[in-house]
């Protein structure tokens, strides 16, 4: 039985669409990544999971339960620890996850004891008791996540929750997390670290202009390329009729498939090279009878920025740089206000 | 029945758990306290010190300016307060804090609102009875217990009806900045088109209107009413050019105003809130 269920899910703020008709299905007690660049509609989504904004369209069941119809109850549910961090600067650590436990209806025995317990794990001993104003990025992170798993939610929402991070920060908010899925708490983690992604998911949905592109577990995605990611360059700056007329001539070699110029990385070609044939020395003898030289050629195992790259065309970083500069955060930030 | 006695104390929980974020912000944040405090005190020192080679007698039902100026400045204490109730929300809803409080499952979202009317309600009624003391001080009198109990109703009235109106226009407008703009522009000339400085005898035909219509004098009437020797509700407060006001139908008007001013925001605060 799955534990969310998401339905043709639409969103849209004035003429730009956010979700497009995404469907998604999360098990219980996994761990879902959500991928996608800035701007794909990851935290439009997570904004409608915690009953932050309403959809156009499409329907969401959180244990059934229609999230539309029943907000209140989700809410009960879940736990939701959002991008930008908005603590009162003026309360302590302490006094926050109070207020917090009573908007969440704790009695006060329990409330204590879930906090005591939330300083130890998150390590906030040394400063929990001093104002929010105070704190390093890390420190706000961490309250902000204790906030949000004060009382002890189904599913905890996290989007990107380690971006700006220290690394002895990120350590401790991965291994709670880790320890938080192992104890059956369904997660979903919104990020654009790759690493972060493949490291903790059992699944991940790739998610790019709204739509979700590809979904799976992240072994079985990056299998699916089916052999060696091959990134090769003739040289530093190449140019399109170039780079058409080397796919043209790997295109006819068995065993190269789901070729991919990159435009953003001066016209390089990427793409599957099959593991079981020795495809690099006949890949050099085309070439070198085409008259080309290789400038460079990198060999890897598949990673999910190759998946997003046979998906799109771009590199997870490349349409990361595009969609900022394309982004109005002012204009959104507006929007987003009640 | 058992849903209904835990939803009360939810409510109840959670209403108190947002006031009191806003009494500790005020405790280690007291400007706005103090500020709320001194401004009216600079006033009647300034305003009734304008006034002191003045003829005996030149204001009716009064001895001295100060006496008159008093119950202005008590009634515009509130009325700052309140007016400035607005800026708590609008702060939470530009730095997103106000999403903390969406996503959790409140019993009623209206317990958000709630909290800023006690908060404000208590923190205008303080520094008013600090006004009245320094009043006092300075011999300008107190009134007895109907009078306070006049007093008091009318600044929760009063403070009620300003904060409904800050707290919409919280919601509606795009930022502090608007908001401290708007503040401005309205906080001032309420003042001074009320009765709080000069008796409607005083004024143009024109700005009489205005000011008999203005809610400030509608609270101002009756605490002129509750600090006077011989309180009686039936007694005329304001002679207003379209007829005479007692100090009830000063209330009363006062009470229909805030009852309208709740309706009025009711479907706005419902339409932001869920």
């Amino acid at each position: 039985m799955h534990h969310i269920e998401i339905r043709s899910l639409s969103k849209s703020f004035r003429n730009v669409i956010a979700l497009d008709g995404l469907n998604i299905k999360i098990g219980k007690g996994s761990l879902f990544g959500l991928l996608g660049p800035n701007g794909a509609g990851k935290t439009t989504l997570l904004k409608i999971l915690a009953t932050l904004i309403n959809p156009d369209n499409g329907e969401i069941y959180i244990n059934n339960i229609n999230l539309r119809k029943d907000p209140r109850t989700i809410r009960e549910l879940i736990g939701y620890v959002a991008q930008d961090i908005a603590l009162d600067k003026v309360l302590t650590g302490r006094e926050l996850l109070d207020f917090q436990a009573d908007l969440y209806h704790m009695n006060k025995i329990k409330k204590y004891e879930r906090i005591d317990s939330l300083i130890n794990q998150l390590e906030m001993n040394d400063w929990i008791d001093r104002k929010c104003g105070t704190y390093s990025g890390g420190m706000k992170r961490r309250i902000d996540l204790a906030a949000g798993l004060l009382h002890i939610p189904q599913i905890l929402i996290l989007d990107e929750p380690t971006v700006g991070l220290d690394i002895e920060s990120r350590e401790i908010i991965w291994k709670l997390m880790t320890n938080l899925r192992n104890q059956g708490m369904t997660i979903i983690l919104s990020s654009h670290y790759l690493d972060e992604i493949d490291k903790l998911a059992d699944c991940v949905a790739i998610i790019n202009n709204g739509k979700v592109i590809d979904q799976g577990s992240p072994t079985d995605l990056k299998n699916k390329l089916g052999g060696d990611r091959i990134s090769l360059k003739v040289r530093e700056f190449s140019n399109n009729e170039e780079s058409e007329t080397i796919k043209e001539i790997l295109s006819k070699i068995d065993g190269i498939s789901q070729i991919v110029v990159n435009i953003s990385q001066g016209y390089s070609l990427n793409f599957i090279a099959d593991r079981e044939k020795d495809l690099l020395n006949k890949l050099k003898v085309e070439l070198a009878f085409a008259k080309f030289e290789i400038f460079s050629l990198t060999q890897s195992q598949p990673s999910l920025d190759d998946v997003y790259l046979q998906a799109t065309g771009n590199t997870l970083q490349d349409a990361e740089i595009f969609m900022t500069g394309k982004r109005d955060f002012r204009k959104e930030s507006k929007e987003s206000m009640r | 029945m058992e849903l209904q006695k835990y939803n009360i104390f939810f409510l109840y929980q959670e209403t108190f758990a947002l006031t009191k974020r806003l009494f500790i912000q005020l405790k280690r944040r007291p400007s706005t306290l103090f500020a709320g405090i001194l401004q009216p005190i600079i006033w009647l020192f300034l305003f009734g010190a304008l006034f002191t080679n003045a003829p005996k007698n030149f204001l009716p039902g009064v001895d001295s300016y100060g006496s008159f100026l008093g119950a202005g400045l008590i009634v515009f204490t509130a009325f700052s307060g309140a007016l400035n109730s607005g800026l708590p929300l609008m702060f939470d809803r530009e730095f997103g804090f106000l999403n903390r409080l969406l996503v959790a499952p409140l019993t009623s979202r209206l317990s958000i609102v709630l909290s800023s009317f006690i908060y404000i309600t208590i923190l205008s009624l303080v520094q008013s009875i600090v006004i009245m003391i320094m009043t006092f001080l300075l011999g300008y009198g107190l009134p007895d217990l109907l009078g306070l109990g006049i007093v008091f109703l009318t600044l929760i009235l009063l403070v009620l009806f300003v904060t409904s109106i800050s707290l919409s226009l919280a919601f509606v407008l795009p930022g502090h900045i608007e908001l401290i703009a708007l503040i401005f522009v309205i906080n001032l000339p309420l003042l001074f088109s009320s009765t709080a400085l000069a008796p409607i005898s005083f004024m143009p035909n024109w700005l009489g209107w205005i000011a008999s219509v203005n809610p400030l004098t509608l609270a101002i009437e009756p605490i002129r009413v509750a600090y006077s020797s011989n309180i009686d509700l039936n007694l005329i407060a304001l002679e207003a050019p379209y007829g005479d006001l007692t100090c009830k139908n000063c209330i009363s008007s006062l009470f229909l105003l805030t009852i309208l001013s709740l309706i009025i925001i009711r479907p706005l605060l419902n339409k932001k809130l869920n």
